[in-house]
């Protein structure tokens, strides 16, 4: 069985099909990219997986750990294991960066029949994972993401990552506005967790990420299509050539299947 | 210029949509023998409570003062909240426990009924289960019911007592200080209040004393078609310290209720006044708005000597009408306001709530933070005025008023008005209104946090500002209380 097998995938948002027939299969330990030019629907695919309603799935399924997922409210994903590490992370004015994290990593143990973790356990299990992305401390303690540098943020993403533990992560453009300092640290901690039983969906516009996190798999994603699959070495082709002679590709798919 | 907020439709919200009643948790009724007047309002109704109070003749006259007063008064109309004219004449205007006679001389002769119904709200009325440094006066619908470490009060010269029985020890006290910060004909609810209060707490903290322990009231209305007039009156000497919370419930009815209390704070020189309030009377149905509490409260505070400080924080989840304003009268130099304020507005509860900070001395500071919250069909408006006057000069004052809207047909209304007299002052007014975002509640859902648990961490972050100037078991409370009215008002 698969971690995540994805068929057919067709996705609307207000009567505007975004996806339309994706299909992708993620074993674990693998690490897979999406790679796309803007609009490609790259985002909408991170959405969906993590249970965003405001997409419309009209055809094809999602399996995750071979359960299909058509019903599952987003919480419940996250409780299965599926992460999502949010191009624009959210604010919330007041909420403690720690106190956001022990109630999320809680509510997935108390699903997993875990013990809940009390704050002295919890501090030390945090600590640990904090060093695996140079986070300050201070942040722990500073309301979630507010007054966070762009970099601050997309750390604290790769942080929540490490503390929440997941099977599958999809990473959607968390390279985006991070200088190449601020790139190595967030590829450092993703490296540091990549292991045989969990997966990762790497997103992004540029090859530059995956100078740093190497994928198993390359996919290139336009026009709402899986256009072309690959090794790590697509995306150095794409570097070389940019999107437009796949773009072409899409148009042609989309014509033969209409 | 008023700010008026109302949340916008919008596609992404229609979790937010499903406002399920939450069920009113404090509203059980007492079965116990209650000793009532019928409704009307007279001036023999105003005398049989004075009678029955054994008052002397200056408060009677005081009194009927006031009453004559109030039938020359007219009920206020510029308030943002709507309701049906209320019949003054269909309330009842004293209601006791029968069993209470003159009083409760000690905790064995409460009615154990009444014990047993704080005991089901949780508090802590016999002193064995107290938390430690808590005092606690209850007032059950009109009557004082018990009044809890009053010996060890009394040993650094704290009076802690019903009002009644402040009458009766304490005359020259009450005498010199009633009236004066809220005169008895100062508005219509103020003057009705002044005719016809039955009971309340009253709290002298003598010069340089701080106060050993938390003094605490709750109120609650038990009996039918009966309005609670309690009057509090809290006076600190030169440089005591007090720190007094209130709290409130009463059973669920489908008819309103009125409740018009006034408070009274009077800081001396140096003194410290802090009141903390913690309100969930009956907000009413949550589906048709039938019932519920209608709270026109006065509450105002005197820091009349140099560097007096009064602090005011409320959090208010309950009523289906509020109508308060916690105010400060900055006389003194150097003297300091606060106002601190939690206002959850759901189901079909209006209120209007601010305060008025009012600068008379030198180098006088008030700071503002105001919190509404408003779900359902609730109706939430901040009222606030800052006057600096002419006297006042090197005054500060700092505003900072912040909406949240959960839902799409609740409503948040921002009225600050600034009356500023002297050059010198230096005014910082903040507001915003915002609106629980589908994108928080999805970042949190994410991370397997579930609606309403999210809800609710949005909501106690948004108020943080206001919490951690609660008594530290108050702040726990309140948070509790915050959690389950907000229980079913999302998704």
């Amino acid at each position: 069985m698969s971690l995540l097998e994805i068929k057919n995938l067709h996705v609307s948002v207000e009567d505007a099909e975004i996806l339309n027939g994706v299909d992708l299969t993620v074993e674990k330990g693998q690490v897979h990219a999406i790679m796309g030019p803007n609009g490609s629907g790259k985002s909408t695919l991170a959405q969906v997986l993590a249970g965003r309603d405001t997409y419309e799935v009209t055809q094809g399924e999602i399996l995750f750990k071979g359960e299909d997922l058509a019903e599952a409210a987003p919480e419940e994903r996250a409780r299965e294991g599926l992460f999502l590490a949010f191009q624009y992370p959210v604010e919330i004015p007041g909420v403690s960066n720690v106190y956001f994290l022990k109630a999320a990593l809680n509510a997935i143990r108390k699903h997993r029949g875990q013990e809940e973790m009390d704050a002295m356990d919890f501090l030390n299990y945090v600590r640990e994972k904090m060093s695996l992305v140079k986070m300050d401390e201070a942040l722990l303690n500073r309301p979630v993401n507010e007054g966070f540098s762009g970099g601050e943020k997309k750390r604290n993403e790769i942080f929540h990552m490490a503390v929440l533990d997941p099977v599958l992560a999809v990473l959607d453009e968390t390279d985006s506005g991070l200088d190449i300092d601020a790139l190595k640290i967030v590829a450092d901690g993703v490296n540091s967790l990549r292991s045989e039983g969990r997966a990762f969906l790497v997103i992004t516009h540029y090859q530059r990420l995956l100078n740093y996190i190497v994928p198993d798999v390359v996919h290139v994603l336009v026009d709402g299509k899986i256009v072309r699959s690959g090794g790590k070495e697509l995306a150095l082709e794409l570097e070389d050539k940019g999107y437009g002679w796949l773009e072409g590709k899409a148009k042609e798919q989309v014509a033969a299947h209409a | 210029m008023p700010e008026t907020a109302t949340s916008n439709p919008a596609s992404d919200t229609e979790l937010l949509e499903q406002h399920v009643a939450q069920e009113y948790e404090a509203g059980f009724f007492t079965d116990i023998e209650q000793d009532t007047l019928p409704p009307g309002l007279n001036e023999d109704v105003v005398r049989f409570i004075s009678a029955k109070k054994g008052e002397p003749e200056w408060l009677l006259q005081w009194r009927l003062k006031a009453y004559r007063d109030w039938l020359e008064m007219k009920e206020p109309t510029w308030a943002n909240i709507k309701y049906e004219p209320i019949d003054y004449q269909s309330v009842s205007y004293y209601s006791a426990p029968k069993s209470a006679g003159d009083g409760p001389k000690s905790l064995d002769d409460v009615d154990p009924e009444i014990l047993a119904t704080y005991e089901k709200l949780g508090i802590p009325l016999q002193e064995q289960k107290m938390l430690a440094g808590v005092a606690v006066d209850a007032v059950f619908d009109s009557v004082s019911v018990a009044t809890t470490f009053k010996g060890k009060l009394a040993e650094v010269g704290v009076i802690f007592c019903s009002m009644s029985e402040a009458v009766k020890e304490h005359p020259e006290l009450v005498k010199k200080y009633l009236g004066t910060v809220v005169p008895r004909n100062d508005n219509f609810f103020a003057a009705l209040n002044s005719a016809v209060f039955s009971d309340g707490s009253f709290v002298y903290i003598p010069k340089g004393v701080r106060c050993p322990m938390e003094l605490s009231t709750y109120f609650r209305i038990n009996a039918m078609n009966t309005g609670q007039f309690e009057r509090t009156l809290i006076i600190a000497d030169e440089g005591a310290h007090v720190s007094y919370l209130e709290g409130c419930t009463a059973p669920m009815r489908d008819q309103n209720q009125l409740h018009a209390a006034v408070v009274e704070l009077y800081a001396h020189k140096d003194a410290t006044i802090k009141y903390s309030t913690v309100q969930n009377w009956y907000p009413g149905d949550m589906e048709t708005g039938k019932g519920g509490i209608y709270n026109f409260v006065t509450k105002r505070g005197i820091a009349a000597g140099r560097a007096a400080k009064i602090s005011w924080t409320q959090v208010e989840t309950g009523s289906a009408i509020t109508w308060k304003y916690p105010s400060v009268i900055l006389k003194g130099d150097d003297t300091v306001g606060e106002f601190y304020s939690v206002a959850l507005s759901k189901g079909w509860q209006q209120a209007d709530t601010g305060t008025k900070m009012v600068h008379v001395g030198k180098n006088t500071t008030s700071t503002i933070v105001s919190k509404g919250i408003s779900a359902g069909n609730g109706q939430n408006t901040y009222r606030g005025g800052v006057k600096i006057l002419k006297g006042a000069d090197g005054a500060r004052n700092f505003s900072q008023c912040d909406s949240m809207l959960l839902g799409e047909k609740c409503g948040a209304h921002t009225f600050p008005y600034i009356d500023v007299q002297n050059p010198t002052a230096r005014m910082e007014h903040e507001a915003s209104t915002s609106k629980i975002g589908e994108d928080q509640l999805f970042y949190c859902n994410s991370r397997g946090i579930e609606t309403e648990d999210a809800v609710s961490m949005i909501v106690n972050g948004f108020c943080k500002e206001v919490f951690k100037e609660l008594p530290m078991e108050f702040a726990v409370e309140a948070r509790k209380l915050l959690e389950i009215s907000l229980e079913g008002s999302v998704g």
